[in-house]
């Protein structure tokens, strides 16, 4: 133990890439990274429920054009989306006449517009694929019951997609928290863009990367014990006895 | 139709070319370690077992873009460290220039070959012991199994997994522009800060990935008619 100590000390009280600076410089990403996610996270729920059910629904014009949607969200990277939302509010005339002006001067907007279409496709799917594995049975007895379509959807079909989409929305909800890495590159501050100041800054990689990607790892299993929870209280009735 | 593309249609058709050699590249990189890491974690030995499972849970924690810029930075300096000790070591002057291209493609293959890893694992378990004994029995040994019964039954059950699997690594190839690889949507943010036209360079580039996606999947529905030899389709 004392040779160890020995051997690291130096480390930790010469270190001058650990700084409360560079420490702040973390917090800051974190924050940023925290909320990109959360927002669009939300608000990309906020529109892919209308969506899937539109989706699903037996109108093929209305199921096709939300499918047209999904599939060049879904088929591109989240990269181009971030460079068309991003450089069109730039460069596009009349933009800020149009009151738009935060959008140019705040690169958060852009991102926050692109991340919530691009998750809001991939939940919508998501969302879709459990609506149509609903059983018909389920169904049948809300309709028995005298419901119409809307209230079957709010009291039957929606309560029992939701839980099966639980499972593959967790994975959605991480792929987004590493998706948002790329917020750095349109001059965003997150916790990506604080590693590469730090590296750039002291010109040493490994400090500064390894530990962001030990914060996104701890985030990344946070998110999961989470939805670990969350299916274990909500998909009981499913557990095998 | 004629596009008016200020120039840059050669470069963003280099700039296609560099993504598609990126990602095929990468995807057999990522088969490969997919494959092996597999079969380490099915094995019966322990410390092999825990380094699979250790190396997934790690690259699932971790997005790609730090991923990348670690190998990409720190390698480089890693690389300068190495022939430096090298050159000291038997007194000689080289240096050896640090490719990003390279260094993209093993990052990329280090990553999904993870995610390959847990399909081909699934894969491997879903195959039916009776096939593999049948095998024993006729003598086969171990490697011929492989060769000859488990691997092409196990890839008519990876191969949804892995379609999956190549479709992110396809997107992912996107990132490698940040890190000042000429992908094409490097050459296409470069042209679009030049022309200041946002959507002339970008929405190429997109139809570029669906056409990329459209092609694999007709190799795919190639591939999976391949494995499904001998199968009804009215089995699972």
């Amino acid at each position: 133990m004392e040779q160890w100590l020995a051997h690291t000390l130096p480390f930790l009280s010469n270190n001058d890439i650990f700084t409360p600076d560079t420490l702040a410089q973390y917090w800051g990403g974190l924050v940023v990274t925290v909320q990109l996610v959360f927002l669009s996270l939300l608000m990309g729920i906020v529109l892919a429920v209308p969506l899937a059910v539109g989706r699903a629904s037996r109108q093929a014009w209305i199921s096709r054009s939300i499918w047209f949607y999904t599939y060049v969200f879904r088929g591109t990277p989240l990269l181009i989306q971030l460079y068309v939302i991003y450089y069109a509010f730039t460069y596009v005339p009349g933009v800020r006449e149009a009151g738009f002006g935060a959008f140019i001067d705040n690169a958060t907007y852009p991102a926050l517009l692109s991340f919530t279409l691009n998750t809001a496709a991939y939940t919508t799917e998501i969302f879709y694929g459990a609506i149509r594995a609903t059983p018909s049975g389920e169904l049948e007895a809300a309709r028995a019951y005298g419901m119409s379509t809307f209230t079957a959807y709010r009291r039957v079909v929606l309560p029992s997609a939701f839980r099966r989409a639980l499972p593959a929305y967790g994975n959605e909800v991480i792929f987004m928290l590493h998706a948002s890495a790329i917020a750095s590159a349109v001059t965003l501050t997150d916790l990506t863009g604080a590693a590469y100041y730090v590296y750039s800054r002291f010109y040493s990689p490994f400090p500064a990367f390894i530990f962001v990607a030990c914060v996104y790892m701890v985030l990344s299993f946070a998110i999961q014990g989470t939805f670990r929870l969350l299916e274990k209280r909500m998909l009981r009735h499913l557990k095998p006895a | 139709m004629m596009i008016n593309l200020h120039g840059y249609g050669p470069r963003l058709l280099d700039g296609a070319l560099l993504t598609a050699e990126l990602a095929v590249l990468s995807l057999l990189l990522a088969l490969v370690i997919g494959l092996l890491v597999a079969t380490a974690k099915l094995t019966r030995s322990g410390p092999l077992r825990a380094m699979g499972t250790l190396y997934t849970t790690v690259i699932r924690g971790v997005p790609d873009l730090v991923m990348m810029m670690l190998m990409v930075y720190g390698g480089q300096i890693l690389m300068n460290m190495a022939v430096d000790h090298v050159n000291a070591l038997i007194g000689t002057n080289a240096f050896i220039e640090f490719n990003p291209f390279a260094a993209g493609v093993v990052t990329l293959g280090i990553i999904y070959g993870a995610y390959m890893s847990e399909t081909f694992r699934g894969a491997f378990l879903a195959v039916d012991s009776g096939q593999i004994e049948a095998a024993r029995a006729y003598g086969m040994s171990g490697w011929l199994t492989f060769r000859r019964v488990r691997f092409p039954l196990m890839m008519r059950h990876a191969l949804p997994g892995l379609n999956n699997n190549w479709m992110v690594l396809l997107k992912s190839t996107a990132l490698v522009s940040i890190i000042g690889l000429s992908d094409m949507v490097h050459v296409a943010d470069q042209a679009t800060k030049a022309t200041h036209r946002p959507f002339l360079f970008m929405v190429p580039v997109g139809l570029g990935y669906l056409a990329m996606t459209a092609i694999s999947e007709l190799i795919v529905r190639y591939l999976k008619r391949t494995f499904d030899v001998g199968f009804d389709g009215r089995q699972a």
